[in-house]
């Protein structure tokens, strides 16, 4: 990682030098353990404060839609995906941005290793693919591949698809990962069953919209939840309108949802919100076999007809 | 200062007889963490946690409350007439409450309960509850509670104080109602002449355990449109991506939208939390946004929390130092971080 970070503000600082770029956006360090803060750099001097590590959870292509600046960017996969989709919709341009690809190795999940832990973390280090936990007077040491963030446990894009430079070399990319374990048992579910299990995987939802926020797909102006000519949507917590915030949401995401967990990682009260994307994305995986993000000239299937389409839901 | 002692037996026993005249709300932990919540019958608080993850505020103001009725039937006698809702302001016991939470109740009180208007809703709820705090002797890492004039055995709008003593509590009642639930529930074992010297000895144990400070002193004295024209706050609001977790979380965020809904005929006037984060928050009628853009609205919340209550009631900044928005703030902006900025007194730009 230290690698990464060095290799990061070397071209960072390249770029800004040679005003190729108005301004880099990346990573500093956070000021609580497993947390680091988006920023943006403008000037060559201030490349030191670029750091990466497995805390760079939070999807850096949400910083890029509308902005009218030349733009270097750090991107993992799931960022360079998210790049993609926002040069498909048009919410920046190749040319604007120098994409700086980050082969990642998965970011690891804070609300896992506080539960594993059990007690207040002071201090996380990384040593190479251990994760050093410590509190107080106490310190364990985990195996990363044990504490990914769930979506990156089951990555199958780990490098970037798109990039004008590498801070490393590409990594493997994981085979054989069966990404829909969790989509088909609740599949399997009768009605019921389904029922409640939405409602207390909802139950805790204070309507934030930190997952919307953290968001790179939703950028819609005025979103149907705030839209109030007419409203659309009610604004108290009752369960019906939170329920259809949360299914609206991820069938606006349907096809462009490349799976990086940001919404997770944002909600401050653990609601597992990938849930409802990923029924979405594997539906279009199996019906269009398409996945998002992957090539920033073909548009995604909801946005596009073809003849061929599949069809087989009309009777 | 009066003080008791009530061990294990006294406080089950004590909460079965509090439970038959009023209800009881207290930390309980669902999944991975602790909320406030109404206990059920002979259900005990769980003092297992360091603080909840959402704030108490919601036990005086609830994140949806419903104001009025109201039917669109042009036939019905009562057509056009708001008719207040029912609600029910039965008297309520919040057990275990920590200082800093129960501080920013009375921080919130100073704009809810003002000479010229007072809010009717929080009053009488905030009157009819009883707060039964429960003392920090660990504080996290990231509270700051003793640099925003509380900390953690502040007995300030509580009504009773517990200190966890191994396997007791000694209980400082401070106000009358803290009296009166004592005798209901049957606590009259007065503690030992020492123990109100044991307890400032834990006290001070537990606020040198204390690791997060801010500074503020100097925010009362610089002018407000120096710091609102202060150059860091691009730097500040770049992460930022506009939700509401650190207003949803914050004790002393009190803003509200009012929404009317209806359903057929009938129709409500409620109040929902609201959030200075949102663009939708000072959107005006016309169309206009006096912050449409988000370096405005997350100086909005720095500036109101340290400076504009400091300018307006000269009662501290509204904030008590509990952490959770430097905890759960999806991209890590830190309070102490910006308060520091604002804090500086040289007029040059800092390096951040």
């Amino acid at each position: 990682m230290l690698e990464y970070t060095e290799k990061i503000r070397e071209i960072s600082k390249q770029l800004l030098k040679e005003c190729k770029v108005d301004m880099v956006i990346g990573f500093r360090k956070g000021t609580v353990p497993m947390m680091n803060e988006p920023t943006f750099i403008k000037s060559a001097d201030e490349v030191g404060q670029l750091v990466w590590d497995s805390n760079c959870g939070i999807n850096l292509a949400n910083y890029l839609t509308n902005r009218k600046e030349n733009i270097g960017i750090i991107a993992k996969g799931c960022d360079s995906r998210n790049i993609c989709v926002h040069l498909v919709e048009n919410k920046i341009r190749r040319e604007q941005l120098h994409i700086i690809g980050v082969p990642c190795k998965g970011m690891i999940d804070k609300t896992k290793i506080a539960d594993l832990f059990g007690k207040e973390i002071l201090n996380v280090e990384e040593d190479g693919e251990s994760i050093v936990v410590e509190g107080d007077g106490t310190a364990k040491v985990y195996k990363k591949k044990d504490v990914l963030q769930e979506n990156c446990a089951i990555c199958i894009h780990r490098n970037p698809v798109i990039y004008d430079d590498l801070v490393g070399d590409l990594v493997e990319e994981q085979k054989d990962v069966d990404r829909y374990e969790d989509v088909r048992k609740i599949e399997a579910m009768v009605p019921d069953q389904r029922w409640n299990y939405f409602d207390d995987l909802l139950k805790n939802c204070i309507r934030c919209y930190a997952c919307r926020n953290a968001c790179p797909l939703c950028y819609c102006p005025t979103c149907f939840v705030d839209e109030s000519r007419p409203q659309w949507v009610g604004k108290s917590i009752d369960p019906t309108d939170t329920r259809t915030f949360h299914f609206l949401r991820a069938y606006h995401c349907a096809g462009r949802c490349t799976d990086c967990g940001a919404c997770e990682r944002a909600c401050p009260v653990n609601i597992k919100v990938r849930t409802f994307t990923k029924k979405l994305e594997k539906d279009v995986k199996e019906l269009f076999n398409f996945e998002a993000g992957l090539n920033p000239d073909v548009r995604p299937p909801l946005d596009v007809y073809k003849t061929q389409d599949p069809e087989d839901f009309i009777k | 200062m009066k003080v008791l002692k009530i061990n294990k037996d006294d406080w089950a026993n004590g909460l079965k007889k509090l439970g038959e005249s009023c209800r009881l709300l207290g930390p309980l932990k669902d999944g991975e963490f602790h909320n406030f919540k109404e206990l059920g019958q002979g259900e005990l608080p769980d003092f297992n946690f360091r603080n909840t993850r959402l704030s108490p505020k919601s036990i005086v103001y609830p994140q949806s409350e419903k104001m009025f009725d109201y039917t669109l039937d042009q036939n019905d006698p009562n057509h056009n007439i708001l008719k207040e809702a029912e609600k029910d302001y039965s008297p309520q016991v919040v057990l275990g409450i920590r200082p800093c939470d129960a501080k920013a109740l009375s921080l919130v009180k100073l704009n809810f309960d003002t000479p010229e208007y007072q809010d009717t809703y929080w009053l009488k709820r905030f009157e009819s509850t009883t707060l039964v705090g429960l003392a920090c002797h660990n504080p996290c890492s990231n509270c700051f509670c003793t640099s925003t004039g509380t900390g953690p055995f502040h007995p300030e709008a509580l009504d009773m104080l517990l200190v966890e003593d191994n396997d007791q509590f000694l209980a400082q009642i401070l106000t009358e109602k803290g009296e009166a639930i004592a005798k209901t529930a049957g606590w009259s074992t007065e503690a030992g002449s020492d123990a109100p010297a044991q307890i400032t000895a834990m006290k001070e144990a537990a606020e040198g355990r204390m690791t997060s400070f801010i500074s503020a002193e100097n925010l009362k004295n610089k002018s407000a449109m120096e710091i609102y024209e202060d150059p860091y706050w691009e730097d500040v609001s770049f992460s930022c991506i506009n939700c509401g977790t650190c207003t949803y979380l914050c004790p002393t965020c009190w803003c509200f939208d009012v929404q009317d809904e209806t359903c057929g005929n009938c129709g409500i006037r409620m109040r929902n939390w609201d959030s200075c984060m949102y663009p939708l928050f000072s959107l005006h009628g016309s169309g206009h946004n006096p912050r449409g853009q988000k370096l405005q609205r997350v100086r909005q919340r720095f500036m109101h929390k340290l400076k504009y209550f400091l300018d307006k009631y000269d009662e501290g900044i509204q904030c008590v130092g509990c952490g959770r928005c430097v905890r759960y703030c999806p991209v890590n902006i830190d309070i102490r971080r910006v308060c520091e900025l604002m804090n500086r007194s040289e007029a040059c730009p800092v390096t951040i």
